[in-house]
């Protein structure tokens, strides 16, 4: 090489475009793995649960909670972590009580509203106080989809939002875009984890297992693309409110009853 | 368990992102801002920071090499990160990482090796055995060092350099975009975000570059350049002043507007963030340099050396930790802030030992300085004496026969 000190403008371009050729080749091995991967991993991301029986063509699942109606008895918190396996200190759903007056509010949720509600002192005039059992808000735009790097948090056709924990990276980009505090990086898979309206249930026909053991039918579960479905019925003719609706995330977890205190 | 005031939704009591994310912005920082820096001579053709284009250059590379490091030892399945390039779902801010920065990773690298070229060649040339392999790899086959071809390696540098600036600011400017286009979070969504962190880095870069170059003066045993001192700290004050206003106006306008989260910020700054925000972001690293570099550009002439070179290096270790506590107020302020509007958890404090702890952080930051040493052993960061840093030789080379039998025993 010591030879060519004078003057090796020609291999500098030979160079440069065997560089080029080779850079070329690089995208298309690239582009090619990227293929290979996604038709690889596209049916583990978007299941047909049920093997076969279950069609979410068919379905589109909504949530209904009459805010009126929940007692913070905390069935519905400790019968998801049972179910769900849900680790300590993270929840999928829980209840939160508030006590508003005039002049003030106070707002708590011991537990996630697992162990009930001890009784609380307020240091001013209360009017009102009620609970509202709060869950995934199965967003139809939901921003925590939208900002997963690579395609594991997705929604399925029948309306719930759900986490591939096999190819989640837990980066924990999802849990800083969910507005409403929903999800979580569980500590032991370290991936995102989150409700998923017991998907496992829905799709054998049965109701989520907070739903079910709601004693006082608060909260309920329906099909908006069944005829005759209780929520869909209530959602398409009564007054009902959604959270923190300035966001336009088009939740699927509707409210009776609402107050301006609830965000 | 951390300590709840007011309502946090039960979730937002965990602290995600870790120090490793206040350190992300922060190392992609001082590769944008040391970038700017060299641009200013290579692209702008400032002459007063030739003496530290080339340092400016070595150090965006030294840290560029460790800027995806963090996020790595942040993921909760490391191994899957590579998905982010091979599977990556567009509509997400974070899926545009891989691309910048092998982007910007390669216009880098092609502009180093043009600007170092004449080095490598000459090292090539010098050295025997293994040494003179390594740095004939280096020169990629060519030893043409002819006035043609430094001409052509001129162009090249410009172009790279007019195609690398752009590159480094959206390198980082998506950085403060992963932040502010989060809706859910009333403490990073705003647009002024990116421009604030492209800001800042300009101001991180060129703070770090006043403090390497007497460094390395020092370390090298050549006298600091006052003019370049002066021009860097000229810049510094600018971007500082760019930078402090903008912080403050993102507060000012969610204050006058009353917006419904100003309530629970206001609490955040005063309380949580009191001493990061108020007294390190705001006080020490944001005002006292201020008034420093003040002295420094409006005082000039009545300035001895020493005094310039003092205030500059003061102002600029100051506002290292201006930059480091608006990283740490962002990132980790967030998300002391629940989604409730509604709560705040006791301050973070982040584990010593760990993947994500206090010494991997220190451990992040040093090694761009071990690089930068390693840089300077292979190619050496400061330019032969008479060399113009454009990539100019520095005089006629010794013809290779002849350095080659100066080495035979």
């Amino acid at each position: 090489m010591s030879d060519c000190h004078d003057g090796c403008n020609g291999s500098r371009r030979e160079f440069l475009s065997g560089t080029l050729k080779l850079a070329g080749g690089a995208v298309v091995t690239v582009i090619g793995a990227s293929a290979l991967a996604s038709s690889s991993s596209s049916p583990t991301r978007a299941p047909r649960p049920g093997g076969g029986e279950y069609d979410w063509d068919e379905h589109l699942w909504a949530y209904l909670v009459d805010t009126t109606k929940c007692i913070g008895c905390g069935s519905c918190a400790r019968a998801c972590k049972a179910e769900n396996d849900v680790p300590e200190g993270f929840f999928r759903t829980w209840i939160e009580r508030y006590v508003v007056g005039t002049e003030d509010s106070h707002v708590d949720s011991p537990n996630g509203g697992m162990d009930g509600f001890p009784p609380v002192q307020v240091g001013f005039v209360a009017n009102k106080s009620f609970f509202v059992p709060k869950i995934c808000n199965h967003c139809r735009a939901t921003p925590c989809t939208q900002v997963c790097p690579v395609g594991a948090s997705y929604r399925t056709k029948d309306g719930a939002v759900l986490v591939d924990a096999e190819s989640c990276i837990g980066c924990g980009y999802c849990v800083q875009a969910c507005p409403y505090g929903s999800r979580f990086i569980h500590p032991a898979t370290h991936t995102a984890s989150k409700c998923t309206w017991c998907y496992h249930r829905i799709t054998k026909g049965l109701k989520p297992a907070c739903v079910t053991v709601c004693p006082t039918q608060a909260r309920q579960f329906g099909d908006l693309k069944k005829d005759g479905d209780p929520v869909r019925a209530v959602v398409e003719h009564d007054r009902v409110q959604i959270l923190q609706g300035h966001l336009l995330t088009e939740p699927q977890c509707y409210y009776t009853h609402l107050d301006k205190e609830v965000r | 368990m951390p300590e709840i005031t007011g309502f946090s939704f039960p979730n937002d009591i965990h602290v995600t992102w870790s120090l490793m994310i206040v350190m992300y912005p922060y190392i992609t920082g001082f590769v944008a801002g040391s970038f700017i820096v060299t641009s200013l001579y290579h692209l702008f053709d400032r002459q007063e920071f030739k003496p530290v284009a080339r340092l400016a250059m070595a150090t965006s590379f030294a840290f560029l090499l460790v800027a995806s490091l963090p996020l790595q030892l942040h993921l909760g399945q490391p191994q899957r990160g590579p998905f982010v390039i091979i599977t990556p779902n567009f509509t997400s801010a974070m899926a545009g990482f891989g691309i910048l920065y092998s982007f910007y990773m390669l216009v880098l690298v092609l502009e180093l090796w043009f600007v170092w070229r004449q080095e490598i060649i000459e090292r090539a040339r010098r050295s025997r055995g293994m040494k003179r392999a390594l740095y004939a790899a280096l020169a990629l086959g060519t030893y043409d060092t002819s006035a043609e071809a430094i001409e052509i390696d001129h162009k090249a540098i410009k172009i790279l350099a007019g195609i690398g600036l752009p590159a480094a600011c959206m390198l980082h400017g998506y950085v403060g975009f992963i932040f502010g286009a989060i809706k859910a979070n009333p403490w990073w969504s705003t647009p002024l975000m990116p421009v604030i962190f492209l800001l800042s880095a300009a101001v991180s870069g060129i703070a770090l570059l006043i403090l390497l170059y007497q460094v390395y003066a020092k370390l090298d045993r050549r006298p600091v350049v006052a003019t370049c001192v002066q021009a860097l700290a000229s810049w510094l004050w600018f971007f500082l002043i760019l930078t402090i206003t903008l912080e403050e106006l993102e507060l000012i306008v969610m204050a006058y507007e009353k917006s419904e989260s100003w309530l629970i910020i206001s609490e955040l700054l005063t309380t949580r963030l009191s001493f990061s925000y108020v007294t390190m972001q705001m006080i020490v690293g944001g005002l006292i340099p201020l008034i420093l570099l003040a002295v420094v550009v409006l005082m000039n002439r009545y300035l001895h050396e020493k005094v310039r070179n003092t205030l500059a290096t003061v102002a600029a270790f100051l506002t290292l930790i201006q930059v480091f506590s608006m990283r740490w107020n962002i990132v980790i302020g967030g998300q002391l802030l629940s989604k409730s509007l509604r709560g705040l958890r006791s301050p973070y404090e982040p584990e010593i030992f760990g993947r994500e702890g206090v010494l991997m952080a220190i451990a992040l930051f040093v090694a761009p300085f071990v690089i930068l040493w390693v840089f300077d052993r292979v190619l050496g960061i400061e330019e032969p004496p008479g060399a113009d840093g454009h990539g100019n030789p520095p005089a006629a080379p010794p013809p290779v026969e002849a350095t080659a039998a100066s080495h035979v025993p």
